[in-house]
């Protein structure tokens, strides 16, 4: 239990020690993002009944911040760690795949959740949140967080080059989170994007972390949490596997 | 008392190279053993496969009487390596890295000790500096330090002294000797064979996988070299055949003859001098096992 406390405060300091770009970054980009959209969009979307589109807006963006920073914070630590060789030292002790995994995983949804706070707290005096569900805005940015901290255990040991890692990034996590009604409820897309967005973990992520805030979501909050649960177990199950492998660690 | 290491038909191949062809190894406890080999010959697999870093494809390998795979923890607990590359965390410094260390090894509040290592390796006025900042002999010093913060029984060094100056080096193996006196048994790979000789009570040679010599150092001295005349002569001469089977080499008029005890020198001398070799400068060689080396990787 010692070598998983010390690698969960290891993984945390190590973000720590830079969190201009760890932290401070993200949320700068968030607050931008909701300062932009929201003046540009304010009069002309109004999402959901009585919810101006800033305040639609803030969840999104604290959420897609959770995610993309859970994903950051456990794959870049693992392949600057793989590439620089100093991997050896956590693969050496007595430290198990499981504790591994708990350590990396945990730390990222730290961050995540971290980088979240922060944008929330820069986004409150722009829009009114009522905060209607509290429970479900934890219970979706830990499992959210958590299956995007997953991810990027899985990316960080499978990319051998930072270009891998980057490809990952851009080319899956950016485009789902950004297509997963971030800026936007899916009743205004056509029915066929609908049905889309709903192959889309990220959507429901978004969609239920939202309804702990309005009390009012596209899909049920209940069988969001159920699609995001079953993703985060399968993928977990997947990562698990892997280490327990050894794959791309131990030759 | 279980040997300190216990290797038993490790097998290991990576693609078309097979890195490991069965290997079977015993190190007893509070010996200082070399395990030398040219480079590709499997060292390093063999060392990774002990510390769980490659998993063989076939045969065991256990520590202090732990199997490295059944029962890891208590293996990697009484193990400690210091690897070859010079790797290091870029954002801690070097007792936040220590104490890191100790705590992935369950040891909390290891401060005294870590204090005493860093005292031993000459690195206590760099605690509080940022590995990147060190230089390349601080930083190999740094990671003998983060092998050693669990007070492993057993030590493997992979390489210790490449690009460390003779002044470290010499700090670093007086460190090494104190530890092995004080019951660790310690694994050495180098190139550097005299530091080899000097250490290691007992050698093993890999030579494509598989070991290809293991006895004491005294033996395989006494087995494979021989103490060497080194002459340089003033003109060249023909010597008779019963002299010319102890030329070791010969490089213009420099000669290196061989023999097994020194009654044979006055022999050696008088032919030269009937074969009219006129000398201009002579030296005695002891056996080194650099011959040795060179004569067991010949033989396979």
């Amino acid at each position: 239990m010692e070598g998983f406390k010390t690698l969960l405060y290891k993984e945390c300091l190590r973000f720590w020690k830079v969190g201009f770009q760890t932290v401070l970054s993200p949320v700068l980009n968030a607050v931008l993002y909701l300062l932009i959209f929201g003046h540009v969009l304010e009069d002309h979307v109004q999402p959901f009944p009585g919810v101006n589109y800033t305040a639609f807006l803030v969840p999104g963006l604290v959420m897609m911040t959770v995610l993309q920073n859970a994903f950051a914070n456990s794959s870049s630590s693992l392949i600057q760690s793989k590439i620089t060789g100093n991997i050896v030292f956590v693969l050496l002790p007595p430290i198990s795949y499981r504790e591994f995994y708990s350590a990396y995983v945990l730390a990222a949804v730290l961050r995540g959740s971290l980088c979240g706070i922060g944008v929330l707290l820069a986004a409150l005096p722009f829009a009114h949140l009522p905060f209607a569900e509290p429970l479900w805005i934890v219970a979706f940015a830990l499992v959210g967080g958590a299956f995007l901290a997953s991810l990027g255990v899985i990316a960080g040991i499978w990319a051998d080059k930072f270009d891998q890692l980057a490809a990952f990034q851009n080319f899956l996590i950016m485009p789902l989170t950004m297509l997963s009604g971030v800026f936007y409820s899916i009743h205004s897309l056509p029915g066929f994007w609908q049905g889309v967005s709903h192959f889309n973990p990220f959507f429901f992520m978004i969609d239920g972390f939202r309804y702990g805030f309005f009390g009012v979501s596209d899909v049920s909050p209940w069988a969001s949490l159920g699609v995001v649960t079953v993703c985060f177990v399968v993928l977990a199950a997947l990562t698990l596997q892997m280490l327990a492998r050894g794959y791309k660690l131990r030759a | 008392m279980s040997p300190a290491i216990r290797i038993a038909g490790v097998t290991k191949r990576f693609r078309s190279l097979q890195a490991l062809a069965g290997v079977d190894l015993e190190v007893a406890q509070g010996e200082f053993f070399g395990l030398l080999g040219p480079n590709g010959a499997g060292k390093t697999t063999l060392i990774s496969s002990l510390a769980g870093l490659a998993r063989p494809d076939s045969g065991t390998l256990e520590v202090m009487g732990h199997d490295v795979v059944r029962d890891y923890r208590a293996a990697r607990l009484a193990l400690g390596v210091v690897p070859q590359e010079l790797v290091f965390d870029p954002f801690f410094n070097v007792r936040e890295m220590l104490r890191i260390q100790s705590g992935y090894f369950g040891i909390r509040n290891n401060d005294d000790w870590i204090d005493e290592i860093l005292h031993h390796l000459d690195l206590t006025e760099k605690a509080s500096s940022n590995m990147r900042m060190l230089s390349g002999g601080m930083k190999r010093r740094a990671l003998v330090a983060q092998a050693l913060v669990h007070r492993p029984p057993v030590i493997v060094l992979d390489e210790p002294t490449a690009g460390v100056d003779v002044e470290l080096r010499h700090g670093l193996w007086q460190f090494i000797r104190k530890l092995n006196q004080d019951g660790h048994t310690i694994v050495l790979t180098t190139h550097y064979l005299e530091e080899a000789e000097s250490l290691c009570g007992r050698i093993a040679m890999l030579k494509a996988g598989r070991i290809v010599a293991l006895d004491t150092t005294a033996n395989l001295l006494q087995r494979f070299a021989s103490h060497t005349l080194q002459l340089r002569l003033a003109q060249p001469v023909v010597l008779p055949s019963v002299l010319e089977a102890c030329v070791l080499s010969r490089d213009g008029l420099q000669w290196t003859l061989g023999f097994d005890n020194f009654d044979e020198v006055g022999q050696l001398l008088a032919g030269l001098k009937s074969a009219g070799a006129e000398i201009v400068d002579m030296a005695l060689g002891k056996p080194d096992l650099e011959q040795v080396f060179v004569g067991v990787m010949n033989q396979n």
